[in-house]
């Protein structure tokens, strides 16, 4: 443990010049390849200066588990036969939901060891060909299969017993889990690739919308706080977590281009360097030193921070990793935002919004943009590569030029979590 | 040199001995309640069994409506949550497990902090898991 507090560099710097993503949603006549190319698609056609696909020396696509959603292993070759990019090495990496965070990392350090100049990194899920409690049996054997999993426990259950730890322990309640997803997909309407493009508001007036052309009794709701609190609506999936905590079953791929910053100007003007990586790691909730923080966000954060010379003060934006709306109040602690229990407070006053002093998921979040596990950790790094770059569109944080942005990816309930920070530098 | 410190005989143990058997290290005093052969914190090889009281205070829990396959198969669901949670076991170290004899439909009336105690009534023949009930 003591090395990893160690003040590392990368042996020379990494920039970000494009960055892909498919749309976010349900596709059952897609396979996770096509779903790859689909981002690819979308960054070779948004790259400033174009881009030679020869170019590409190397990569690496995180993927959690083709092998049970979709009876399919060793899918890295598959993608770089469909990119046509054979016979370039190609490697999937698999750290559960953090899989792309760590494929990102890989390529990171392919680049800064001096062996490649240009590098894909991305990631894939194709999750939806299986049945929600077939989903809920892949997702659990991300935590141990022998010590947790036996228990019943489900990975909404062990979010589940983190959040009621955190309200034993804070002063933390229901409704702040509620309004970290009311926010979140507030974002989320914004965003033309979200798997859910609308507010709670919009989906409550809906259902009221439906139940009236129905003839059936109009529910009563006033207020989204109203719609999220009523069991109809928003049934419990692992008490204290119900439907609307919980980051949807979604297809998806994500993919950037990782080049030497010394090469990065025949690319971009406006490139993003990856001024700071880290990752660390966990043990199961039950053997953690807290039962209300994830130890890897804390050691991970750390490293970033130190390798990008920044302090929480410098941080502009957020992407975290809200698989749960729980899981959103905690990163924010322990990447250092909020002290320890304050989380929730922050949620109410509205500083994690968009125009927040600590804007956090202006994408939508996991929540309100989908969460294909696999594609999840790069998916972050490509909100804050648009927003550092000024061209989020209508979800373009309030504050003007931001120039420093962090991305936190879990993986299972906190084994892995990879943190990066990102920072435009003309 | 093969160890019997695993999973198969932590369950064996529970299921046929009607015992929680964790380890210690002989070198360091660590106590785990899974059998593993190497020590997390010395990192020795020196394990030892080490029977557990049974006797843990319950520190969070949930109540799963979306259970898992093993669950939806001895009944739990929707209708009948299952709760599970982490106990902290009175020689210090906590785990994962079941918890029976409370009402998952009612969680507000589960109380963390509450004493618990090994159950060993209803321990699966085919996938034997960890409970407790209320002592
Ligand atoms: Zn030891």
């Amino acid at each position: 443990m003591a090395t990893i507090n160690k003040k590392r560099q990368l042996g020379r710097p990494v920039s970000i010049v494009g960055a892909g993503l498919s749309q976010f949603g349900a596709f059952p006549e897609k396979d996770s390849r096509d779903l790859f190319v689909e981002a690819f698609q979308d960054m070779v056609q948004s790259m400033d200066k174009g881009f030679d696909i020869h170019d590409i020396e190397c990569a690496y696509v995180g993927n959690y588990s083709s092998d049970l959603f979709e009876h399919q292993g060793h899918t890295a070759p598959i993608v770089a036969d469909w990119l046509g990019i054979t016979p370039i090495p190609i490697t999937r990496i698999e750290n559960a939901c953090a899989s792309s965070g760590s494929a990102l990392r890989e390529g990171v350090m392919a680049i800064a060891s001096g062996m490649y100049d240009v590098v894909l990194v991305g990631g894939m899920e194709k999750m939806t060909n299986l049945p929600t409690d077939g989903v809920t049996d892949v997702l659990a054997s991300a935590a141990d299969g022998l010590y947790e999993v036996p228990s019943g426990l489900t990975f909404p259950g062990i979010f589940g017993a983190i959040a009621k730890a955190h309200m034993d322990r804070y002063e933390t309640n229901l409704d702040h889990l509620l309004k970290v997803g009311i926010k979140n997909h507030q974002n989320g309407a914004l965003n033309p690739k979200a798997q859910f493009q609308q507010t709670i508001t919009e989906m409550m007036e809906r259902r009221k919308a439906r139940a009236q052309e129905r003839g059936q009794e109009v529910p009563a709701w006033e207020t989204d706080l109203d719609f999220l609190r009523d069991d109809r609506s928003n049934p419990w999936i692992a008490w204290p977590l119900r439907l609307y905590d919980c980051a949807p079953i979604t297809d998806g791929a994500s993919c950037v281009l990782l080049v030497s910053a010394e090469i990065a100007d025949n690319f971009t003007d406006t490139p993003i360097s990856v001024a700071g990586i880290g990752q660390a790691t966990g043990k199961p909730l039950h053997d953690s030193e807290e039962l209300t923080s994830l130890s890897a966000a804390k050691a991970a954060s750390q490293q970033a921070y130190d390798m990008a010379g920044i302090t929480v003060a410098d941080i502009d934006l957020a992407e975290v990793h809200d698989c749960f709306t729980i899981a959103e109040i905690v990163a924010s602690e322990d990447l250092g935002f909020f002290a320890p229990g304050e989380g929730p407070r922050a949620v109410d006053e509205g500083r994690t919004a968009r125009d927040g002093d600590h804007p956090i998921n202006t994408s939508g979040g996991l929540k309100a943009k989908g969460h294909p596990v696999g594609a999840s950790g790069v998916g972050q790094v490509i909100e804050i590569y648009h927003q550092l770059r000024g061209e989020a569109g209508e979800r373009q944080m309030k504050k003007a030029n931001p120039s420093v942005g962090i991305t936190h990816n879990v993986g299972g309930t906190g084994g892995t979590c990879v943190v990066n920070v990102l920072r435009r530098e003309s | 040199m093969t160890s019997e410190f695993n999973a198969a005989a932590f369950y064996k143990h529970l299921k046929e001995g009607k015992k929680l058997m964790g380890v210690k290290c002989q070198d360091c005093g660590h106590l785990s309640p899974e059998p593993r052969p190497m020590c997390p914190v010395c990192h020795g090889f020196n394990m030892e069994w080490r029977q557990f009281s049974g006797r843990a205070k319950l520190s969070t829990f949930t109540c799963i409506s979306i259970v898992s396959a093993a669950m939806a198969a001895k009944g739990y669901g929707r209708d009948n949550p299952c709760c599970a949670g982490i106990v902290t076991l009175e020689e210090g170290p906590r785990i994962s497990a079941r918890i029976n004899g409370v009402d998952g439909r009612n969680p507000q009336d589960i109380k963390t902090g509450m004493d618990v105690v090994l159950d060993l009534e209803d321990v699966d023949e085919e996938s034997p898991s960890l409970a407790f009930k209320p002592a």
